[in-house]
């Protein structure tokens, strides 16, 4: 799984879940935030993208969620060309994906459950299709019992993983995760650390963004460094 | 249990709690005025159509007598002529104190005895076949009555174009207001996307399409343009009905006779106001998210 693919090896497959090729972004006016990345996702793959803060970790995930364009390179997510996806093609690629946010982006005037539900209630499916899914879901990162609570009443750990539950619980193709065991203690982040890998053995591609290097380093995954806008180097 | 099933029944966009009620309380006020101006709009056009059914079927005829004949004479032998033309019911010539009685309220008492007035035979025709003019005066000429015959063709015209210039001033009053109601969701749904910017950008991320977005928005407000144009629609048939309960069937004024069908016709408020405020915010949400605002 190599961070500096060749040009060849890039073309060669159309099953890998993401592939970068000489990937910029920057600001209008402002210097590069990130600079030529290559890197391929294989499908099923679990990898820990770590570096220093302003590294372009965020940056890079932002591309990932097509929440930001490249201003350079191509981008490729399931397969298809998504460097110049027109709008009405974004909501397709993303209902593959579960992104955790660092901020979390909860909607505050909703519940818990509300919160874990709304992928699923977007794609139109009936309630009855997903709610014990939902219950399921809030269960296994120990919030079955402040389903019916609402964000601002909840600690930023609690946060954290609804934010994670509502990532995971239409058990996407791609899972990407931006600090996602920040807020929460040893004990919780390596509970919140195995349901990715269940996931993950499920087929799920994982790219976790953190600056916790021993996290990473015991997760036993690929380890992807972001250094001042480049990929450094890939640690297996 | 009933507040867990509320809870997890939340809407998906956040409740804008400060403005929505001014906002319906406008939409309300508007499709009241919608209504009053549909109403007007009606009667108006029925008291005009009313009146120009009555003066089509009426001709005046004002004659002139011979040298060796009264005027009462003339308008007598006027009368017999025009009342065995085909198309005319009856013919009656019109008396002095007739005449006078029509004239006392513009000239008053005063003058009315030394006022040389005009010798008239009114003239009620057929509504299904009138005669026309052309005949009338034909049949006159033909008996010797030099007579001049009016089938209120002027009067009947400024009616028609007075009604046509009323409904026509309604129909624009009540697209104006239709308008303003379109307007007001318009900048309630710019307004209500700028608060909730984060909230959209979550939806989006979370793989909301433009038109899932944007169907929240016309949900809502349509929704809030059908309960106001419901409360507006009511208070409007509650005045028709009123108008009409207490002017009968010509009305309060005769240039508004109201009908118990005008009631009725309002009726519809409630969903023109939801699909105005659909189309409003609908396009307003999708132009507001394809240009990335």
């Amino acid at each position: 799984m190599p961070v500096q693919p060749r040009r060849a090896a890039l073309t060669d497959s159309a099953t890998d879940t993401v592939r970068l090729w000489g990937v910029g972004f920057g600001y209008a006016g402002g210097p590069s935030v990130l600079r030529d990345v290559n890197l391929i996702l294989t499908a099923g793959s679990f990898h820990f993208l770590t570096g220093p803060s302003g590294a372009g970790k965020s940056t890079l995930l932002s591309l990932l969620t097509l929440a930001r364009r490249p201003t350079a390179g191509s981008l490729e997510l399931f397969g298809e060309d998504a460097g110049g996806l027109s709008r009405s093609a974004l909501p397709g690629f993303r209902r593959r994906m579960g992104v955790v946010f660092q901020d979390f982006r909860l909607l505050d005037h909703l519940s818990a459950f509300d919160n874990v539900a709304l992928p699923l209630r977007l794609t139109g499916a009936k309630r009855e299709a997903w709610a014990a899914d939902v219950e399921e879901m809030l269960d296994w990162v120990g919030l079955g019992d402040r389903m019916d609570d609402r964000p601002p009443t909840l600690s930023g750990g609690e946060k954290q993983r609804l934010a994670i539950a509502r990532a995971v619980v239409t058990r996407p193709d791609l899972i990407l995760a931006d600090e996602p065991t920040g807020s929460v203690d040893a004990a919780m982040g390596e509970r919140l650390l195995k349901l990715f890998q269940s996931l993950n053995r499920l087929g799920t591609t994982v790219l976790i963004a953190s600056h916790d290097e021993a996290l990473a380093a015991a997760s036993g995954a690929s380890v992807l460094r972001l250094e001042g806008g480049r990929l450094a180097g890939e640690r297996a | 249990m009933i507040g867990r099933w509320m809870e997890r029944r939340a809407p998906i966009l956040p409740r804008d709690g400060g403005g929505e009620p001014w906002l319906a309380a406008v939409i309300a006020v508007l499709c009241f005025l919608a209504c009053l101006s549909a109403v007007g709009a009606v009667a108006a056009d029925r008291a005009a159509h009313g009146w120009a059914r009555q003066l089509r079927s009426e001709a005046t005829v004002q004659v002139r007598p011979r040298v060796d004949e009264t005027g009462a004479e003339a308008a007598a032998r006027a009368a017999q002529t025009l009342a065995g033309v085909t198309g005319v019911e009856e013919a009656e010539a019109m008396d002095r104190q007739t005449a006078e009685a029509l004239l006392r309220p513009w000239v008053g008492d005063a003058v009315l005895p030394d006022l040389p007035l005009p010798h008239l035979v009114t003239v009620r025709l057929d509504p299904d076949a009138p005669a026309s003019p052309v005949s009338l005066s034909r049949a006159l000429a033909e008996a010797g009555v030099d007579a001049t015959v009016d089938d209120h063709s002027l009067w009947r015209g400024e009616v028609e174009r007075s009604a046509a210039l009323i409904t026509a001033l309604a129909v624009a009053a009540f697209l104006l207001t239709a308008g303003g109601a379109g307007a007001a969701i318009v900048y309630a749904t710019q307004a209500g996307m700028a608060a909730q910017r984060t909230v959209i950008e979550t939806l989006s991320l979370n793989g909301a399409s433009d038109g899932r977005i944007a169907g929240l928005y016309q949900t809502r407000y349509a929704l809030l343009a059908a309960g106001a144009g419901a409360v507006g629609a009511a208070v409007a048939m509650a005045l028709t009905a009123g108008l009409r309960f207490l002017g009968g069937a010509d009305g309060v004024t005769p240039a508004l006779p109201v009908a118990w069908s005008d009631v009725l016709m309002l009726s519809p408020c409630p969903l023109v106001a939801a699909t105005v405020a659909l189309v409003a915010a609908r396009m307003t949400a999708l132009a507001r998210l394809r240009g990335g605002r």
